[in-house]
């Protein structure tokens, strides 16, 4: 399956490629590596008439210690978050969730900023990122912007990103000493989630749940989290799970299987994270 | 837009359209075919080559993505006429029954390896869960892997 004609821009900063995005709005797409894109271009599901090639972008791909936050450049590779002692020490639950995307070969190329541009309900990091709290930081023609994760999922497949504004940095609010918890049910290796479950307990009664493939876009376990504040444990807090959500029917799965396995993943992952 | 690559330490220099993925460029421009197309999904790893050393399936990169880079494929594995440890290791455990996803397993056996050079068992399992092998025959293919690890000829 060959992708439809397009023009190829290689950007050579990233005022460059804000630039270009912005004289062409919505017909033009970033690509990083390519791991989400691609596979749509390659079905024709993404026509873009213009690619903007910010692979080779100098200086945003890093991991750095921030004091309260651990900062990733959003060119940072899955096997660089997968592998770094820096997230396993202070982010771990990123770490093991990053560890559980596609294969090794797509997580040699594919990037966590354009995971998560990407905005695909049944991707695993969104899922982890909301449990952690993180802060997403946007470049655009008018400067830099902070957006909570729990503002940036807005649609299916779609962000808070403007036509015009580029992912640069992902800040996951430092989590030393939190257990986590992160499973996802799925048929055969390297396939997507039918459902995940990304858990992380800080504290006593606070805890960060994030679901994979439970609505149109990655979604907070906002009644699970609610309830464990009030004391619930992880078996009656897990209950709650599917509260809220609005799962797809499809081969894999129905409405009403999704919304179990919703419910027994939050109860596992809240058991391995301590609760 | 004009591109150069070094596969299997020769430079090549061409003019690609920007939509050519990688494996066809390696396939239908440089000639080299032992870079199989196995599903063009992402899923079943045929395609898998290194690129600056590491294993990425070349279905899923743009040739103009790789402009400037240090690809292998299999036919740049070998030393001559003596097989990679890793061939040889497939070849002494009978690690293929149609052969189609040998290329990919083994290069991204190698690239696995050299991430981690004593896997369990286990380890080799998921690190090959990018190559998906129709014969089913994954049971020779891991302990080739392992056979690899362990220094190979017995």
């Amino acid at each position: 399956m060959i992708p439809a004609a397009f023009d190829y821009v290689r950007a050579g900063s990233a005022a460059e490629a804000i630039a270009t995005l912005a004289t062409h709005g919505d017909e033009a797409k970033l690509l990083a590596g390519g791991h989400s894109l691609i596979p749509l271009m390659r079905f024709r599901l993404a026509r873009p008439a213009v690619v903007v090639d910010i692979g080779r972008l100098e200086g945003l791909s890093y991991i750095r210690d921030e004091g309260d936050h651990v900062a990733i450049g959003a060119l940072t590779r899955h096997r660089d978050v997968e592998t770094s002692d820096l997230v396993a020490a202070r982010a771990g639950l990123l770490g093991e969730v990053t560890s559980h995307v596609g294969d090794p070969q797509v997580r040699h190329r594919g990037t966590i900023g354009g995971a998560v541009a990407h905005g695909d309900p049944a991707s695993d990091i969104p899922s982890a990122l909301i449990a952690l709290g993180a802060t997403l930081m946007a470049a655009g023609p008018q400067g830099s912007r902070e957006i909570s994760v729990d503002d940036f999922f807005s649609g299916f497949l779609e962000t808070a990103l403007a036509d015009d504004e580029m992912l640069t940095e992902v800040r996951i609010p430092a989590a030393d000493g939190a257990r986590w918890g992160f499973e996802k049910f799925n048929r055969r290796a390297q396939d997507w989630a039918i459902v995940g479950v990304s858990a992380v307990v800080r504290a006593a009664g606070d805890v960060g749940v994030g679901l994979v493939n439970m609505h149109s876009t990655p979604v907070r376990a906002a009644a699970v989290e609610s309830a464990v504040a009030g004391g619930a444990s992880a078996a009656e807090a897990a209950e709650m799970a599917a509260e809220g959500c609005e799962p797809t029917e499809d081969l894999n799965a129905s409405v009403e299987y999704r919304q179990h396995l919703a419910r027994v993943l939050t109860r596992r992952a809240l058991e391995a994270a301590g609760l | 837009m004009e591109i150069s690559v070094t596969i299997n330490g020769t430079s090549h220099t061409h003019d690609v359209e920007p939509r050519t993925l990688l494996v066809h460029y390696i396939r239908d421009v440089v000639g080299l075919t032992g870079t199989n197309i196995g599903c063009d999904t992402s899923s079943c790893g045929a395609c898998t080559i290194h690129v600056n050393g590491e294993s990425v399936k070349s279905c899923t990169v743009f040739a103009v993505q790789a402009d400037g880079e240090d690809l292998l494929t299999i036919e740049g594995l070998a030393d001559g006429d003596t097989l990679h440890p890793m061939q040889e290791s497939f070849r002494q455990c009978h690690a293929l029954q149609c052969g189609y996803c040998t290329p990919g397993m083994v290069m991204a056996a190698v690239s696995y390896l050299n991430e981690n050079p004593d896997p369990s068992e286990r380890e080799v399992r998921l690190g090959l869960e990018g190559n998906l092998c129709r014969c089913t025959g994954y049971h020779n293919i891991v302990k080739a892997v392992l056979h690899c690890a362990a220094g190979g000829e017995q």
